[in-house]
């Protein structure tokens, strides 16, 4: 089987602490995927050594028909994975709309020159950048908070703005890293929502993680269950849920 | 795509304000020009010359610092390149205008701040300080031990052998305030075209975060040293009017540490990620000395004893203001006007 | 070749001066995060007090006991009008109000002091002494010895003291030291003193060698290159930096200097310093430390 994306056996460690473990999956184009899995499993791991920010000591990955070992993160920023954070990575002093904007900045075609002296492609640049924009925030709900300097706002409008900024430039695979965290229940289903949508609209494959496993398996089309960076389990969300060895290790202890 | 119309016309209220900054603009301009017709010479040369030049050198710094994150303490250094380069360009290259000269002198200093800024693609911080440290002593050791650098003058000091632009003479003081003004005014204007562009959107991005900017595809290293690049093209065409707009006659010596330092200061006081906010810094550094020097002749200062005391007090003032706007106002000099502003503003419209 | 050796060593005695001054700065690193510009400026409040204490008649062992006393007040003072306000502030933030705090205790000493160069006499006589057959100044012997006890003394108390193992908490994890009941407004004001005493020691080696005056400051910068080499929060570090430092520097001077022009000692450090840095971007014991997304 093929997918957008694979992994084989990709192991990663600290100092000596394993963190992934000779682990492989395949996440196939437009689903959504969830990885699961108690603190420590491996996961945030996980989706750094996919967009570049950690380098795998073993393993290597494909992404849309590319093979790469390591990659850097800009590179697969241009291949087009999108990211958001799990601890909040906004640019904090600049606004809404700038930090979208930002989001966009693999599709700049103009020189600094042209950029800077409004010259040329800058034109056209800062009309495509700004509609892209304003359209990314509507969709998201933030039309009102435009103007705001990201750190004055409340942290689930700040999540919100993660999703934005990594959306904005229509990524092939989107990478969240705990969307829902520290959101209660009303808020968490309308990011569900959100990020169903987007997997509409912008027609982006997700991989998410994300502790409720309530949430997890109504949205998720697909499940991998990691446990000290080892595969515990994957499937459909009602194959996990039947699973004897997730029941036992995640399932069944935690909530 | 209603939505990006709707919030295209939901904007006219920037209009009155883009109107308004036209008239700003203009009125500055007006001003400036007005200036040597008020202000005698000593003003000029003594307080509105430097003043000036120190806050165009702290824009350069500020673009690197307050907008990129990138720490420098060598910004002397990239002055003197600018100094030395224009310095030779017009002693060796008669030909050349002195606009064009100062663009070239500000492109060699933007060679030598890439190379400098080099080792900040793989380390950050204060660490990166030590690079730039080590330009400031590496370039001072060079102009004073190589004299080719100052056409092989005993004294090791350059001065500008002309100071024309076509036929206009500009060594008098208001020639050179001109000169310095209307050099800074444009650089002001390029320095506001570059913040507002995806340039500065990008540098922004990667000081505030620069992981995340990496990862959401910002060419995170070449705007790095395009930072470096820029900043140090402002710091070398400060360096050169610095160098014969206001010394007349200056060596290496002149864009020593304590300079760095100074500009560094001016960055704090005047507000980390502001271009006019390094005016006020620069007015601060230029006008302390000055004003310590006249209250000591109003006030008996003689029990400080001599000229040095004078200096020592300076450095306690200096010091203790900077640890002082660290703690109370860390945005600068400009977000506390900004901020008297905005409280003045609506007893003015109730007034009006 | 005994030209060469004697460079060498004469460069690696220069290089325990560069530590001892450099170990002030790993301290303070290591448990308040603060790369503390400061450093310099003490080393020459420190120097100028017992200096002027001495010249009024006081008995060197006196003065010291006194200028102690003073440094610790100093770091009291520091902690509550400095560091206590920055507290989660960002280490640029930080280091820029040591910055400031140097223009303060620069100006203080010499406002308070005098701009005079002193001569500081300790007793220990500069002489060439021949060793394996090379000569050696005394002084640089025993200056080592000094920084030697000093070291052993500061590794003694880290390890085996209650308040040593505090601090090496804070340094592992601030976070977690202040769980488990350690104050840190305790442990800076400690560590902030035992820096100022550092600089004491620093500041009169140093000034018994060149005179007590306003550039025993300046010696903050050549402890700069030592730090990034060796890392900003290992001792063995500053040390080992500070020996490499030395000896290349005084190498450096002798064959490289002739061929441009003079002596390269006011850069080549930090030359070699960057050089290093892109080599080995942690320092020479320092941990790599992994980036949190």
């Amino acid at each position: 089987m093929t997918g957008l994306l694979e992994l084989h056996d990709v192991s990663l460690s600290f100092k000596g602490v394993r963190a992934l473990n000779a682990l492989s999956f395949s996440v196939a184009k437009g689903e959504i995927c969830a990885l699961i899995g108690p603190n420590g499993a491996g996961k945030s791991s996980l989706l750094n050594v996919i967009n570049g920010v950690y380098r795998a000591d073993a393993g290597d990955i494909v992404f849309d028909g590319l093979r790469f070992e390591a990659i850097h993160a800009q590179k697969a920023a241009h291949l087009g994975i999108g990211r958001t954070f799990q601890h909040n990575a906004l640019f904090r002093r600049l606004t809404v709309r700038e930090n979208v904007l930002a989001g966009l900045s693999r599709h700049g075609t103009a020189s600094f020159f042209e950029n800077i002296f409004r010259l040329g492609r800058d034109g056209a640049e800062r009309r495509g950048f700004l509609a892209r924009a304003e359209q990314t925030i509507s969709f998201l709900g933030l039309p009102r908070h435009t103007e705001r300097v990201v750190s004055t706002l409340p942290y689930g409008l700040q999540k919100r703005v993660d999703l934005a900024r990594a959306l904005v430039s229509g990524p092939k695979l989107l990478l969240l890293d705990e969307p829902m965290a520290g959101m209660n229940q009303e808020e968490k289903e309308e990011m569900s929502r959100v990020i169903r949508e987007a997997n509409r609209v912008f027609g982006s494959t997700v991989v998410l993680i994300e502790h409720d496993v309530g949430i997890v398996l109504n949205l998720a089309s697909h499940v991998v269950v990691l446990d000290y960076g080892r595969k515990l389990a994957d499937g459909t969300p009602d194959e996990v849920r039947k699973n004897p060895d997730v029941i036992a290790a995640y399932l069944g202890t935690v909530h | 795509m209603t939505t990006l119309q709707e919030s295209a016309l939901s904007k006219p209220l920037r209009q009155p304000a883009f109107g308004v900054g036209i008239l700003a603009v203009g009125a500055g301009l007006i001003a400036a020009f007005a200036v040597p017709v008020l202000a005698d010479d000593y003003w000029l040369s003594s307080i509105i010359i430097p003043t000036v030049i120190m806050g165009l050198a702290g824009i350069g710094l500020n673009l690197l610092m307050g907008y990129t994150g990138l720490v420098s303490i060598g910004s002397a250094a990239f002055m003197s390149i600018g100094a030395f380069s224009t310095y030779n360009l017009l002693l060796r290259a008669p030909f050349l205008p002195l606009p064009i000269v100062l663009i070239l002198a500000g492109l060699i200093a933007a060679i030598a701040g890439v190379i400098f800024g080099l080792p900040s693609l793989r380390i950050k911080g204060f660490y990166l300080g030590a690079s730039t440290l080590g330009a400031q002593f590496f370039f001072e050791w060079l102009f004073t031990n190589f004299s080719w650098f100052s056409n092989d003058s005993q004294s090791l000091t350059i001065s500008a052998p002309r100071l024309q632009i076509l036929d206009y003479d500009l060594q008098s003081a208001t020639g050179r305030y001109y000169l310095v003004i209307a050099t800074t005014a444009l650089l002001i204007a390029l320095a506001f075209a570059i913040v507002k562009s995806r340039v500065g959107r990008e540098w922004m991005a990667i000081r505030d975060m620069d992981v995340a900017a990496s990862v959401i595809g910002i060419r995170v290293a070449r705007r790095k040293l395009l930072s470096f690049g820029i900043s140090s093209f402002f710091l070398g065409i400060a360096g050169a009017l610095w160098a014969f707009g206001y010394l007349g006659t200056s060596d290496a010596h002149a864009f020593n540490l304590d300079k760095s330092f100074q500009i560094l200061f001016i960055v704090i006081i005047g507000g980390v990620a502001t271009i006019f906010g390094n005016f006020l810094g620069a007015a601060f550094i230029v006008l302390t000395p000055i004003l310590l020097d006249r209250l000591s002749l109003i006030i008996d200062l003689s029990f400080l004893g001599d000229q040095g005391a004078l200096a020592n007090l300076q450095h306690i003032i200096f010091g203790t203001i900077i640890i002082v706007l660290l703690i109370k106002e860390p945005d600068g000099l400009s977000s506390l006007i900004k901020r008297g502003v905005e409280a003045l503003r609506p007893r003015a419209r109730s007034s009006g | 070749m005994s030209y060469f050796l004697e460079t060498l060593v004469s460069g690696l005695f220069a290089g325990v001066m560069y530590s001892l001054v450099a170990i002030g700065f790993v301290l303070i690193y290591k448990a308040s995060g603060v790369f503390n510009f400061a450093q310099g400026a003490m080393l020459l409040f420190s120097a100028l007090t017992v200096v002027t204490l001495t010249e009024k008649g006081m008995p060197f062992a006196l003065a010291f006991i006194v200028t102690s006393f003073v440094m610790v007040v100093m770091a009291i003072l520091i902690e509550w009008l400095v560091l206590r306000p920055l507290r989660n502030r960002d280490p640029l933030t930080l280091f820029m109000a040591t910055l400031g705090l140097s223009y303060v205790i620069e100006g203080f000493a010499q406002l308070l002091m005098g701009m005079d160069v002193h001569m500081l006499d300790l007793g220990i006589p500069d002489v060439a002494v021949q060793v394996g057959g090379i000569y050696v100044s005394q002084f640089d012997i025993i200056a080592s010895l000094i920084a030697l006890t000093l070291v052993a003394t500061l590794a003694i108390a880290f390890n085996k003291t209650r308040m040593g193992i505090s601090l090496r908490a804070v340094a592992a994890d601030t976070l977690a030291a202040q769980s488990i009941g350690i104050r840190l407004p305790v442990i800076w004001r400690i560590v902030w003193s035992v820096a100022g005493i550092v600089a004491l020691v620093a500041g009169l080696v140093w000034g018994s060698r060149q005179g007590v005056q306003y550039s025993l400051s300046l010696v903050t910068l050549k402890a700069l290159p030592v730090l990034i080499i060796g890392g900003f929060s290992s001792i063995p570090g500053a040390i080992a930096g500070g020996l490499l430092v030395g000896a290349t520097e005084a190498l450096a001077d002798i064959y490289i200097g002739p061929l441009v022009n003079g002596s390269v000692s006011t850069w080549f450090a930090y030359i070699l310093a960057v050089g290093f840095l892109l080599a080995r971007p942690a320092g020479l014991f320092g941990d790599r430390e992994i980036e949190r997304v």
